[in-house]
């Protein structure tokens, strides 16, 4: 059975069933259910209208679910009153969806949590073992979240800016579990941009099969991080690349710059560079002066300083870095990254073995230790082994 | 069965036999060290005894209620002499002589010069549920 092509028809299967009216959360259950019954009896048994036999299926689910509820005489009111099931309009009402799970009045995990089950037709054993808390814990989440949306009106227009951000978050999130939660944000940014037409959704679109395109090259086999510059270009996907990279062009060509777009841009710069040595450093940080005129952000402006120190030197990147506050993430290894290119490698390796203690993950953390390690372990710096904090 | 607690600490415990701290390893017994330990979790879990591992930042507070309507009370960041718990694995096996002989493979993770560590973990028998038959 297709499991993407069922988890494709969710969000029209949904808006159906709320247009037809039933309230939202009531629907969203009914859908998951039927979800379910077509994993179990597709396989021997395949409609021939998908579609159709979803809505069909999730329709009797609300019907039996609500006649079993004490709101049943008034629900029975309104089935009498239910329209035909005639093809629907899929892509307004999909759109719809995805303003209504990214509302503003969700918290960010919410948010993230009721996209991946209501448009992305996730169920929530696998959107917990994605975020690694217990089920019953997302299953909270996720019905607390569909409270919260249900006294929005569903035909409010809603902000592109807040879905954005949730797929970003989803896109960012990488992958465990059995779900892969950066090709699902794929999915999901994808058929976002096939319901409306807008420069920075095309933007964020770009933006992941960039960054997805290098994920074969990024970790080593013992699963630790392989940084841009030491990645093995070959593996990375050029099939992804150059959509990303059409995608993005046609986006630039309107000519209505935002974030997702300018990241996009870094992000193909740094995929149209054959070789490390060979990526237009300087255009990377026109496009972060971009950014920084467009979000005003420290982790932006670091990320600048990064590449000015490409661009220019270590020592004007040293400088720009010098303009941040020091408390910012990262700040520490990219200080680190820039005295070894400068050439002063004590410094270099205290500061590694500083930023492995401020890391926020383990991955970036072993990364850092390794480094401190590489160049503690020179033949002239073993002098100092042994000093320093204890084990 | 019976659930334990592994607990790794960055300060506290008593000096481990090999101590040399991790930035002055070399690379490759930095990655040595951390195959190890990932070898270990997956071990156990083909084993059935894998329950859940994580890892601690250094970096914490101490925090209390400081009364009805006030913002909680913050103390720290940990002061040095802290005993402080670098990251924990739970474990759920069969006896504690089988809880002890997995600790002792896990202390022998090799550090400087590819040695064991010989550090030092914390065992934990976590408190159980009361059973259903009592006579």
């Amino acid at each position: 059975m297709d499991e993407a092509l069922l988890r494709s028809l969710t969000p029209s299967v949904l808006a159906i069933l709320v247009r037809r009216g039933a309230d939202f959360a009531a629907a969203e259950d009914a859908v998951q259910d039927a979800l379910v019954e077509a994993v179990r009896g597709w396989p021997a048994d395949p409609p021939r209208d998908p579609k159709g036999w979803l809505v069909t299926v999730a329709w009797r689910r609300f019907l039996d679910a609500t006649r079993a509820d004490a709101a049943r005489r008034r629900r029975e009111d309104l089935v009498e009153e239910e329209p035909a099931a005639g093809p629907a309009t899929g892509v307004d009402d999909t759109l719809r969806l995805y303003f209504l799970c990214a509302h503003p009045s969700l918290t960010a995990s919410s948010a993230v949590a009721l996209t991946l089950r209501a448009v992305g037709g996730l169920t929530t054993r696998q959107i917990a073992r994605a975020y690694l808390v217990p089920e019953a814990t997302m299953a909270q989440r996720i019905s607390r979240a569909k409270r919260t949306v249900s006294t929005v009106r569903f035909d409010q227009p809603g902000d592109v800016a807040t879905v954005l951000r949730v797929l970003y978050l989803v896109f960012n999130e990488g992958y465990s579990g059995d779900v892969d939660l950066a090709a699902e944000a794929i999915r999901l940014t994808r058929q976002l941009a096939a319901a409306i037409d807008h420069p920075e959704v095309a933007g964020l679109l770009s933006l992941m099969l960039l960054h997805h395109a290098r994920r074969a090259s990024r970790t080593g086999p013992d699963g630790s991080l392989v940084p841009l510059a030491e990645q093995d270009r070959t593996r990375w996907d050029t099939e992804a690349i150059a959509e990303g990279v059409e995608i993005l062009q046609a986006a630039l060509a309107r000519d209505r710059l935002g974030e997702f777009q300018a990241q996009a841009a870094v992000a193909a710069l740094h995929a149209d560079a054959p070789r490390a040595e060979e990526t237009d450093w300087v255009q990377i940080v026109e496009w972060y002066d971009e950014l920084v005129l467009l979000t005003d952000s420290p982790v932006v402006r670091l990320n600048r300083a990064v590449a000015v120190g490409e661009a220019d030197g270590p020592r004007a990147g040293l400088a720009a870095l010098a303009a941040l506050d020091d408390s910012l993430p990262r700040h520490t290894a990219v200080a680190a990254y820039l005295h070894e290119r400068d050439g002063d490698l004590v410094v270099a390796a205290r500061l590694y073995a500083e930023a492995a203690h401020k890391a926020s993950n383990l991955a970036e953390r072993d990364h850092l230790t390794r480094q401190a390690a590489r160049l503690n372990s020179r033949p002239d710096a073993r002098l100092d082994a042994g000093k320093g904090p204890a084990c | 069965m019976a659930k334990y607690l592994l607990l790794k600490h960055y300060r506290g415990a008593p000096t481990p036999v090999n101590c040399v701290p991790m930035d002055k390893w070399t690379p490759e017994e930095v990655s040595a060290h951390i195959q190890y330990m990932r070898d270990f979790a997956d071990r156990l879990e083909k084993t059935g005894e894998f329950v859940d591992g994580q890892a601690l930042a250094p970096e914490g507070q101490w925090v209390r209620y400081d009364g009805e309507g006030r913002p909680p009370v913050t103390d720290g960041p940990f002061a040095e002499t802290k005993d402080l718990i670098a990251g924990w694995m739970v474990i759920d096996v069969d006896s504690h002589e089988r809880a002890v002989e997995l600790a002792g493979e896990l202390s022998a993770a090799p550090g400087a010069g590819g040695e064991p560590i010989h550090e030092w973990l914390e065992l934990r028998p976590f408190l159980t549920e009361p059973p259903t038959i009592t006579e």
